[in-house]
């Protein structure tokens, strides 16, 4: 056998096992491309993920956008709190988890790292998010519909990139179930003063949500007062 | 009545060397393998276990690192491995980077950055190719510019600079110029 298609035979073998190996099933989403498209003007945006790293996400985004990605899992975050039976210090960490800057951020991508929030917790984790979305900045979240079902073991999902209209879904152990889901008006208070853009409802009974915050004005000279 | 093995003939008039002896004369009576064993060892050198490395550490060869490295490391052409037992406390600059240990601080790598299971990294890579595998720990930012992209004014600076406290829970990031206000 050539050398050659032995390092082909093995590319090939690293690729499956990184991106569709898994028997976890895979999911249509709307709103991931309109995300790409909502930063695809943009030179060289900084993007933060709320999600596990995932390598094969990291290139996706890389090579769709040539963007530079910030990894801050936050499921970690709130295993480490149940552990240490820190929880209701939860939403006070948030407010101080995120050092980036004010207005920094081109897109926040937030999977559903809502739904394993707290009212009190998630306010705090949102107006963090919007602190640090830059004018025109945009924020894709899932978050669920139904109630989360008792008696199963609690489970993150680790959101894959297959390709933009398809997500697999990997489950893998978490410390806290799903809490009760966020009615749409909630949801919206949540963000404020970011606009929801888009929103669907998928037949997973998954609500697939992208915010947008509002651009600057145009140029920062005063407006006249004749005008 | 033992058939002399002709394979083992001495080359340039030295003379033949007992296998009892062989480790002692794989220097000064090579065989014709021996040259090609020779390259491939000292293109791939290896700091051991045992090894603690405090301070600047640059090389123009493939390097495994299996011990401990504080400060900076830079193989602009060549391969850099961490280890499964490596630990690095270090500014690290290679054409790739296999990372299969710990890797405490900011990555830059010309082709690739590979987290293996396993491996760990808490800090800021910038490479155009980057692969973390399901079992890896990362922790930090990924910058993956296109080819011909500029780099931002801020980049460089946040590359060489220091890690944020553990407490702090997040990776260091310089942002674009654009500090505009959020509400």
């Amino acid at each position: 056998m050539a050398l050659s298609d032995l390092f082909s035979r093995r590319r090939k073998e690293h690729a499956e096992s990184e991106a569709g190996a898994s028997d976890a099933p895979v999911h249509p989403t709307k709103v991931l491309a309109r995300f790409i498209a909502g930063l695809s003007s943009r030179p060289h945006p900084v993007i933060l993920d709320l999600g596990p790293s995932v390598g094969s996400n990291v290139n996706f985004f890389g090579e769709e956008l040539g963007c530079k990605i910030i990894v801050e899992d936050l499921s970690k975050d709130v295993d480490r709190h149940i552990r240490d039976g820190l929880l209701e210090q939860f939403p006070t960490f948030l407010m101080k988890r995120f050092p980036q800057e004010t207005g920094s951020i081109d897109g926040i991508l937030c999977w559903d790292v809502f739904d394993y929030l707290d009212k009190k917790s998630a306010k705090a984790l949102a107006d963090q998010l919007v602190r640090v979305l830059r004018p025109d900045g945009v924020l894709m979240a899932f978050f669920a519909t139904s109630e989360p079902q008792q008696g199963f073991r609690p489970e993150y999902t680790r959101h894959v990139v297959v390709d933009k209209l398809n997500l697999q879904h990997r489950p893998y152990p978490a410390a806290r179930p799903k809490q009760r889901p966020l009615p749409n008006r909630d949801i919206q208070r949540l963000f404020e003063p970011l606009r929801i853009v888009e929103q669907f409802l998928l037949k997973t009974n998954l609500r697939e949500i992208l915010l947008r915050k509002a651009p600057e004005p145009a140029g920062t000279a005063p407006v006249s007062p004749s005008a | 009545m033992w058939k002399r093995d002709e394979a083992v003939k001495p080359t340039s008039g030295q003379p033949a060397t007992p296998a009892t002896a062989a480790s002692t004369q794989t220097v000064s009576a090579p065989t014709a393998v021996q040259p090609d064993v020779r390259r491939i060892e000292r293109d791939i050198v290896n700091i051991g276990k045992s090894v603690v490395i405090k301070g600047e550490l640059n090389g123009s060869e493939d390097l495994t690192i299996e011990g401990h490295v504080e400060g900076r490391i830079e193989l602009k052409d060549h391969v850099l491995t961490i280890g499964p037992n490596g630990k690095i406390k270090a500014q690290v600059f290679a054409k790739a980077v296999i990372v299969l240990g710990e890797v405490n601080g900011n990555v830059t790598a010309s082709e690739k950055v590979d987290i293996r299971d396993g491996g760990s990294v808490d800090g800021d890579i910038i490479s155009p190719r980057v692969a973390i595998a399901e079992g890896a720990h990362f922790r930090g930012s990924v910058d993956m510019q296109r080819k011909g992209a500029q780099p931002q004014p801020g980049q460089q600076k946040a590359s060489s600079s220091p890690q944020p406290e553990k407490a702090q829970a997040s990776a260091s990031i310089s942002t674009p110029a654009t500090t505009a206000a959020a509400h």
